[in-house]
This record gives C-alpha cells, structure tokens and sequence, in this order.
C-alpha cells in the first residue's frame, strides 16, 4: 500500500456555533455585510470612546482632580482646566435634592418618600398578574391616590404643602401617572361615545375629541392658565398644577380614544351579534367581550401614546411648573452652576429613557403574555 | 296568528337602503316545530331569522316571539334575547375566553348564576354536544366542528326555548359537518323549537316538520318535508331542488 493511496487531510469545518461562529454568521456573511460591520464599528469607536471618556474617565464626580470638593462650578475640573476635565456630575449630587423633590421643605421630605414607595406597592400588583394576594393589592391601588395626595399635599394633620413647592421627579411622575391613569377611562368612553348610535354622545365625543387633538398641547396648557380661571365662579381658585393635570388629562384623553377606537374597529361584527344573542346589555357586552379583545390589540399603541405623554409632561415649565426639566433649567440658571447645561440634560434624559424604556419592555412582555388568546377562530 | 304559535312574522317588510330585503313574509312556527328555511344566496332567509332576535330591525309588519313584540323597545328585546339561543355560520367564539368561560359568561352576568352553578351547567352542555374534554382550551385550538358545538352550547347554557342556526354548517370542512348536524338532531329530538337556515337537505327531510323556500324576499313555498321534496308547487322551487339535489 503506497502513501498517495491515504486520504487527504480535509480542512476543518467552518464553526457555525458559539461566539466566532455567530460573528461569522451575523457579521461577516458576505463582503458587503463584512464592510457594513467594520464601518460601524468605526463609527462607534469615533462616538463612544470621547463619550465614555467625558462622562465617566475624565469626569468629577463629587471631588474635582485635584481632590477638592466641588461644591460649585468653579471647582469642576473643566472649568479650571477644559483641556482635561470631562463632565462635571457633582451639579447632579450637589443639586440631587431639587432634582428629586423640589423645593418640598426638608423636614417634611419623608411624606414623599413614602409616596414614592407606596407608588411601587400599588402599581407592582396591576403590572404583574402572579402577584400574591393581588387582589387584595388592587384595592390598595385603588385608593393610593386619595393617600398620595393628602400625604403630598397635607391634611389629616399633616402640614400643607403648597404645590409651589412641588418639583422635579415628584412633578414628573403625579402629571405623568396621574395623566396616564385618568386618560384611560376617559379614553374608553370617549372612543365609545363617538361609536355611539345616539347622535348626540356620538357628536359630543367626535368634537371634544378632534378639538383637543386639534390644538397643541401648549396651547392647551396656556388656555388652562389664562382662560379657565375666567370661566370658575369668583372666589375659587385652582391650583396651578391641577390645571395642569386637567389640561394633560384631557389632551391624553382624547389620543387614547382614537387609539381604543383603532381597536374597537378591529373586532368582528359577529362578536357584537354573538353577544347581544346570548342576552348581554351593551354595558357588559364592551366590558367583557369587545374592549377586552380591543385593549390587546392596541397596547402597542397605547403604551406609546404614555409615552409620548410622559415625555409632554416637560411641556408644563412653560406655564411655570418645575417638573424635572424645569428644576435642571432652574439649576441651571443660577450664578453658581452656570455653563454646566449639556450634564444636566444627560442627566434629565437618561431618568426619562429609565421610565419610557421600561414601559415599552412592559408592553412587550404583555403582548408576548397575551398572544395565545388573540387568535381568532379556526382560520 | 293562531293561539299556538310561539313566533308570529306578520307582513314583515325590511330595506336595505333600496333593496327590499324582506317582502311581505308571514311566518307561524309552533311550540316545538322545528323549521328549516332554505334558498338561493341573496334570498332573505338569514335577514329573517335575524329579525326574530333583533339582530336586525325589521321596517314593517308585526314579529311576536313568545307573546312580545319586538318593537324599538330595549326592554322588550332583552327579554325576547332571553328566550331565543342563536348559532351563528362563523361559530362566533369570544376568542379571548377559555370553552368554559364562553359558556359560563351570559349565565353569570344575565341570569346572575353563582360561578361554581354556570361551570356546572357549563360542562354539563359540553357533555350534550360531546366535547367536555376540550373546556379548558381557548376556541383558537379547536377545529371548526369543535368551534361550533361549542357555540351551541353556549346558546343553550341560556336555557332558550326556541334555537336559531343561521346556516350552521356552511364554514366547516365535509367531515365535521356531521358532528354539528348529529348534536342538532338531538336537541330536535328534546323538543326544541328550532328555525334552521341550512343546505343540508338530508338533515332537512329527517328533522323538519315544515320547509320553508325563500327566494328574492318573498317565502315562495311552505310544505311538509315529504310534499316539498317529492310534489312541490312552484316551479321556482322546483329548479332550487334540481340544482342542488343534483349536484
């Protein structure tokens, strides 16, 4: 038997599991594919090597390089020297307490506090259907607003607060919640009524409906401030922030409609029919049969109308109202932290995308959750 | 109407926009007669069925089902909705309930039933139309027989004195028909009252006391099973049975 008759060693295979296989397959599939990935990479090491670099390699976070505390912006280390200070984060820790409460006196504080964890033990049982003894906890969510509001604002024994004194986060999130959650109700009426077979509710709902979403919710804003006081009987004032809510409110209100409307459209005729044929009232025919089938369809929507109204919420430091935005302006505007604008609007945008980033894996999981049920029928 | 007569059409007339969807059509059922109505596509016989539980309003003439008219009145209708069960040729399934809570949500919520009685009853329907095995699934997972047996159980988890089933049996595959047809001809052998729009001209001939050919609006022929397939009067008729006897 002679060498030549031996099999030629074959070249391994190509790995297509593990990390290199998967670089190799996603990455580098083709020339083309190989090019767009270098490209990309290169651009990002152009963007977030300086970026890393500013905001956490060469920042000051509560001393500056030379070990001192910063305690205003003439300490940061790029005011004294920009050709190597990065992002200057003490403004955040120094001013940590407006950003969070305002200007809520300090003693009072630990209401807030409580609020902020009550508003984690009510809103924790309606977001997740396992929750122990959750039906016990809904009620609790129930009245957590009668709680948070006499806690925030005063009563019982407790010293008012005026709502002047409101700010930052605490602002953010009463618009925000409270928005969301009174705009959903209000929605599911609003876009029942314009389906209405009664003429009137029907027009009622369409013009309230194509008004509100017809004017910028600025203007709306400002027609809560300037105008709403003239039409309230003399002798009555509304607070400034429930002007704002109401304003919000409404605005969201009426989005919400048409997105539960988009919905409401999608449900088959038969699903009505078959309703009404088994003896239901309209009442419990929306209740149990169509807005359920509704409201899944269009979570994805309605998630993203919150968050478009979350992000509104900034829009209320036009008519005066220091929400989270507004405080790092007001910050912002004193002497003693001048200049230092671009750390608080990182800052103010990574609390915002920490909210609206979380709601929309929420509803991502809720659509994954849900999905066995929607199929519709056999075909 | 005659005493006996448990649904009462009287020169009922209805409009689609201009098309005259019903003409004139009087119709008597008796308690525990059961009818099947029949006829080209087009021809009225689903509109009328649907006027007898007001899932269509009629314009003119007079419906009485079970001594009440069926007026604009709500309450009026909700009582006569009580009375009548009706499937449905799309089965119609609430798609986000499981087969149980399909049958066990009208007896909760309007007859009031505590939860652990309408489950009872609920699989005590399903048992009848032969599938209690499949409570627990969504409608999504049954083939389309299971889908419709389903929905007539859901109707008679009502107890209704008089079923409706508009063409039951048109959207399923040859073999589940029989299945759906079988639990039917046992509910007509309990005594229910039924109005049966339907093709099925072998479940006709051994179900039916009375046949009912409708053809542009207008019922053109009533007869007994027996005269209508073998004498009928009209030569309307007589070419529907040719076509689709032959077929």
């Amino acid at each position: 038997m002679s060498s030549e008759n031996f099999q030629q060693s074959r070249t391994p295979p190509i790995a297509t599991t593990g990390l290199l296989g998967w670089i190799r397959l996603n990455l580098f599939s083709s020339w083309f594919n190989s090019i767009l990935t270098i490209l990309v990479i290169y651009l990002l090491y152009q963007i977030l090597v300086p970026f890393l670099n500013w905001s956490i390699f060469a920042a000051d976070f509560t001393h500056n390089y030379l070990g001192q505390q910063i305690i205003d912006r003439t300490f940061c280390t790029r005011v004294m020297d920009p050709e190597i200070g990065g992002a200057c984060w003490a403004i955040i820790f120094v001013r940590f307490y407006q950003f969070i409460y305002g200007f809520y006196p300090v003693e009072e504080v630990w209401r807030v506090n409580i609020v902020y964890s009550l508003l984690v033990i009510a809103v924790a049982p309606l977001l997740i259907e396992k929750f122990p003894l959750r039906k016990y906890f809904l009620y609790f969510t129930l009245i957590f607003p009668i709680i948070a509001y006499f806690l925030l604002a005063g009563g019982f024994g407790l010293a008012h607060v005026s709502t002047k004194d409101w700010g930052g986060l605490l602002v953010t999130l009463v618009l925000g919640f409270t928005g969301i959650a009174l705009a959903f109700p209000l929605g599911i009426v609003l876009a029942l009524g314009r389906r209405s077979n009664l003429p009137v509710i029907s027009m009622v709902c369409t013009l309230f409906i194509e008004f509100i979403r017809g004017v910028p919710l600025i203007t709306l804003l400002f027609f809560g401030m300037v105008m709403l006081p003239l039409f309230l009987p003399e002798g009555i004032t509304l607070d400034g922030l429930v002007r704002c809510l109401i304003a919000v409110t409404l605005f969201q209100g009426a989005y919400m409609a048409e997105v539960i409307r988009g919905g409401l459209q999608a449900i088959p005729q038969g699903q009505y029919e078959a309703a009404q044929s088994v003896g239901l009232s309209y009442w419990q025919m929306n209740r149990k049969i169509i807005l359920p089938q509704a409201i899944r369809i269009t979570i994805p929507s309605i998630v993203n109308t919150s968050i478009g109204l979350f992000k509104d919420t900034t829009l209320v430091l036009i008519v005066g109202q220091l929400d989270l935005l507004g405080i790092g302006r007001a910050v912002l505007a004193a002497q003693t932290w001048m200049g230092l604008s671009i750390e608080v609007y990182v800052f103010v945008a990574v609390v915002f995308i920490i909210f609206t980033f979380s709601m929309s894996r929420y509803s991502l999981y809720l659509e994954k959750k849900l999905k066995t049920g929607i199929n519709m029928g056999a075909d | 109407m005659s005493e006996s007569s448990i649904i009462s059409l009287q020169n009922v007339n209805k409009w689609f926009g201009d098309f005259h969807v019903l003409q004139d059509v009087n119709l008597e059922v008796k308690k525990k007669e059961r009818i099947v109505v029949c006829g080209p596509s087009g021809s009225g016989k689903s509109t009328m069925i649907r006027c007898i539980n007001r899932l269509e309003e009629h314009q003119e003439g007079k419906i009485v089902v079970d001594g009440i008219e069926l007026t604009g009145n709500l309450k009026n209708i909700d009582s006569v909705r009580k009375e009548v069960g009706m499937v449905f040729q799309q089965f119609n399934l609430f798609p986000h309930l499981s087969v149980k809570e399909n049958i066990t949500l009208a007896p909760i919520w309007v007859k009031k039933m505590p939860k652990s009685e309408a489950e009872e009853l609920a699989m005590k329907q399903l048992e009848i139309v032969k599938i209690p095995e499949q409570a627990n699934k969504f409608p999504g997972q049954l083939s389309g027989g299971q889908q419709q047996r389903v929905a007539i159980a859901r109707s008679l988890a009502m107890n209704p004195n008089i079923m409706l089933f508009d063409e039951p049996t048109s959207a399923l595959d040859p073999e589940m028909i029989k299945e759906v047809l079988d639990v039917m001809v046992d509910l007509a052998e309990g005594g229910m009252t039924m109005i049966v729009v339907t093709h099925e001209m072998g479940f006709a001939k051994t179900v039916a006391n009375r046949m009912v050919f409708m053809d542009e609006g207008r019922i053109v022929e009533e007869a007994p099973p027996d005269k209508f397939f073998n004498n009928p009067e009209s030569d309307r008729t007589k070419l529907f049975l040719s076509q689709i006897l032959n077929h």
